[in-house]
């Protein structure tokens, strides 16, 4: 097991040196949940769930499969709400403010918590419109300038533009795997949200575009809230700051990344960092 | 029996390779017959279009072209024996002027214009031919008559002169100069009486007679006493009409009823019963529609009968659930991936429909609608229920005015007495709403073809 986090650990340094433990813990909390359980129809599938999330860094959350972290993530920007029969109770809080009040409205609270999925979804429709989809409906731009400037520079967060700038009116469905799910993420951040969300974003690419990824996944925790969904253990450990182990949909143990995978508290976060279970 | 499921011994493993080729043999037999009966299928359905099309075409492709008499027709003021056209005079009231117009067009009409079309027609035959009046008149088609009226009723100077006129020749002479008739027959079988086809060979010989292009398919009405002047125009108009109806009713009600089934009704019971019934309703006769037509919007909403405004309702109902389900099904077909997407960015349910679903699904909503517009245009049953077979002899300026459509004309001209003559029509008929139909899918491939590239 020492082996193991050795290697986890220096793999973490590695890209993740930005950062130490204790800031971390200090950072103001952004988001808040408490006790959020979620039905679908007669099934139960997530059990009191309380967590905060901290503001710009990257929150992971593990677990083995059908743990119930992607329908938590699904809670926080309110996507189970299209879902027939989901249900959702309990207290989840951004900014101190209650998601799930009636007063609020769904469609401002997915400007600004975004959200990237497990496989990447372009619009059937040119690069540039791709990212400019966002800003256009919530009226961002004033002009045609603005937009153009907010698209390039959300291609450029997202390290997507130089790869593109010569085929912006070309269709977002002909690049690469790696390259949709970047574009996927500069239209996430081209509505400038506050926080975005990622549904096991790199499940569906190959290493090398899993790691470009990564890399811009910790740039971008400057300025975003991050929170991540993955099925890969060495990816929570590269890039996050924060690690939460779902486990039959129920949270079994949240802290600090380093902590969670050298000094696990809980069995059964032992046994799946072993990979005894998963 | 040797228990073959345990893996020991070269003799279990011969045993099992000839277990396995023999169900192979049985397989590929399986495959082969399959395949065979497959085949089978195809060529006779291939079969029965090709013996379907030869048959319209070797029969509908000759009434495409007609005999045309070219007479000198003479205005002998001795036959029209009728005052001078009344001119408007000083202080003259329009009733007063109307009312000395049409008494004068109507002793036109009172003539005897027989005589000129008789006229010209002993004047193109060789000097001294034997033929009775009668018999004569039997070679040009029955409207002759009518034409050359129009004519002198449109210009009056035309009294005393002598000009070129082309006039249709009458249905039985078409037919012998195409060699329908059957020449062996005797007098007495025969439509035409001796004389007439003896003057026939004649006139096509110095070149009296000729054949042409029939554009009277296109650009006449239907007519009884006539058949060689019997055309297509007032059953395409009608169908024209109907089809714009459709078109602006079907669609917009049957694509949003779709999408709000689809995106935004909540799953209930009574949304499944909905559901059951437009899928239901797709599988009722189109004459039941009639009938619904002809008491709804006939008996109680008083729309006129035999009109397009009613038989382009009768066919929206019809079309209605063909688009529904076309449409419903298309959208169901979208991924969720792309939806999720549009959501996801804080699109609203009504912008993810329409900025995202609807431009996925415009080429097969698109495809559905022109197939069902298709299939609304080929239908008879509901509109003979509507009194879309009268006999109309004028083509429809409104959808309000009598008319009828192409197969509903079809129907028409095939049931007529006069087969000789009306075979070739319908088939005529039947080629143009082919035509019309090819034309239609062909548009629809076009479009989807375009769309589907550009998306």
């Amino acid at each position: 097991m020492d082996m193991l986090a050795g290697k986890v650990k220096m793999t973490q340094q590695s890209v993740n040196n930005g950062m130490n433990p204790t800031d971390m813990l200090e950072r103001p909390i952004r988001l808040h949940a408490k006790d959020v359980t979620v039905h679908y129809g007669a099934k139960q599938a997530l059990f009191g769930i309380s967590i905060d999330i901290p503001d710009r860094a990257v929150t992971s959350f593990i677990g083995p499969s059908g743990c119930g972290k992607s329908t938590f993530l699904r809670c926080i920007n309110r996507m189970n709400d299209t879902i027939e029969g989901a249900k959702v109770r309990g207290l989840i809080e951004l900014d101190g403010e209650d998601i799930y009040d009636p007063a609020l409205d769904v469609v401002e609270l997915r400007a600004r918590i975004g959200m990237v999925f497990q496989k990447p979804n372009p619009f059937p429709k040119s690069i540039y419109e791709n990212v400019a989809y966002g800003p256009k409906i919530h009226g961002l731009a004033r002009s045609k300038s603005d937009l153009d400037e907010i698209v390039v520079s959300s291609l450029r967060k997202a390290g997507l533009f130089e790869e593109v700038k010569d085929r912006l009116n070309e269709p977002g469905t002909g690049l690469s795997g790696g390259q949709q799910q970047r574009l996927c993420i500069a239209r996430a951040i081209a509505v400038g949200p506050e926080v975005i969300l990622m549904d096991e974003p790199c499940s569906a690419l190959d290493p090398i575009a899993t790691a470009i990824i990564e890399e811009l996944i910790d740039e971008l925790r400057e300025n975003f809230t991050i929170v991540i969904v993955t099925h890969s253990m060495q990816q929570a450990a590269r890039v996050s700051q924060k690690t939460a182990f779902f486990h039959l949909g129920k949270l079994i143990e949240e802290g600090v990344t380093e902590d969670i995978f050298t000094n696990p508290v809980n069995k059964q976060t032992q046994d799946y960092i072993m990979g005894r279970i998963g | 029996m040797t228990n073959i499921s345990t893996p020991t011994g070269r003799q279990a493993s011969i045993e099992r390779t000839r277990r396995v080729r023999d169900g192979l043999r049985r397989r590929h037999l399986h495959e082969a017959l399959f395949k065979g009966f497959g085949l089978a299928a195809i060529i006779a359905a291939l079969g029965f279009v090709a013996i379907l099309f030869t048959d319209v075409l070797i029969k509908g492709i000759p009434a495409f072209t007609q005999a045309n008499l070219h007479l000198e027709a003479t205005f002998d003021p001795a036959i029209i024996d009728v005052g001078p056209a009344p001119v408007r005079t000083a202080g003259q009231s329009d009733a007063d002027f109307r009312a000395a117009s049409l008494g004068w067009q109507r002793d036109v009409a009172l003539l005897n214009w027989n005589k000129v079309v008789e006229a010209s027609l002993r004047a193109a035959a060789p000097a001294g031919f034997e033929i009775d009046s009668r018999q004569i008149l039997t070679v040009a088609e029955t409207n002759a008559r009518h034409v050359l009226r129009e004519m002198f009723v449109n210009d009056p100077s035309l009294l005393g002169q002598t000009i070129k006129v082309d006039l249709l020749a009458s249905a039985n002479a078409d037919n012998w100069v195409k060699g329908n008739i059957d020449r062996e027959l005797g007098d007495a079988q025969q439509q035409l009486s001796a004389p007439a086809r003896a003057l026939i060979d004649i006139f096509e010989e110095n070149g009296t007679i000729s054949m042409g292009f029939a554009w009277s398919i296109f650009t006449n009405v239907d007519s009884r006493a006539a058949p060689a002047s019997a055309g297509l125009a007032g059953a395409f108009m009608g169908s024209l009409f109907m089809m714009v109806i459709v078109i602006l009713l079907a669609v917009p009600i049957g694509v949003a009823s779709a999408i709000y089934l689809e995106e935004f009704a909540p799953k209930s019971r009574l949304t499944d019963l909905i559901e059951v019934n437009i899928n239901n309703l797709a599988a009722v006769p189109s004459i039941v529609f009639g009938l619904l037509g002809a008491a709804v919007f006939i008996n109680y909403f008083k729309l006129p009968l035999s009109a397009p405004l009613a038989g382009g309702l009768v066919l929206t109902l019809m079309t209605l659930p063909t688009i529904i389900i076309a449409t419903r099904g298309a959208l169901q077909g979208v991924s969720p991936a792309l939806r999720q997407a549009a959501l996801g960015m804080g699109a609203s349910k009504t912008q993810m429909v329409f900025h995202h679903v609807l431009p996925v699904t415009f080429p097969s909503i698109l495809t559905a609608t022109i197939i069902g517009v298709a299939q609304a245009l080929g239908e008879t049953a509901p509109l003979l229920l509507i009194g879309m077979n009268a006999f109309v002899a004028s083509i429809p300026a409104t959808p309000l005015d009598q008319a009828t459509a192409l197969p509903v004309q079809i129907y028409l001209w095939q049931a007529n007495e006069n087969r000789n003559f009306f075979e070739a029509r319908t088939s005529a008929a039947i080629l143009v709403l082919l035509g019309f139909m090819i034309l239609l899918n062909a548009i629809a491939i076009l479009l989807r073809t375009r769309l589907e590239r550009r998306a």
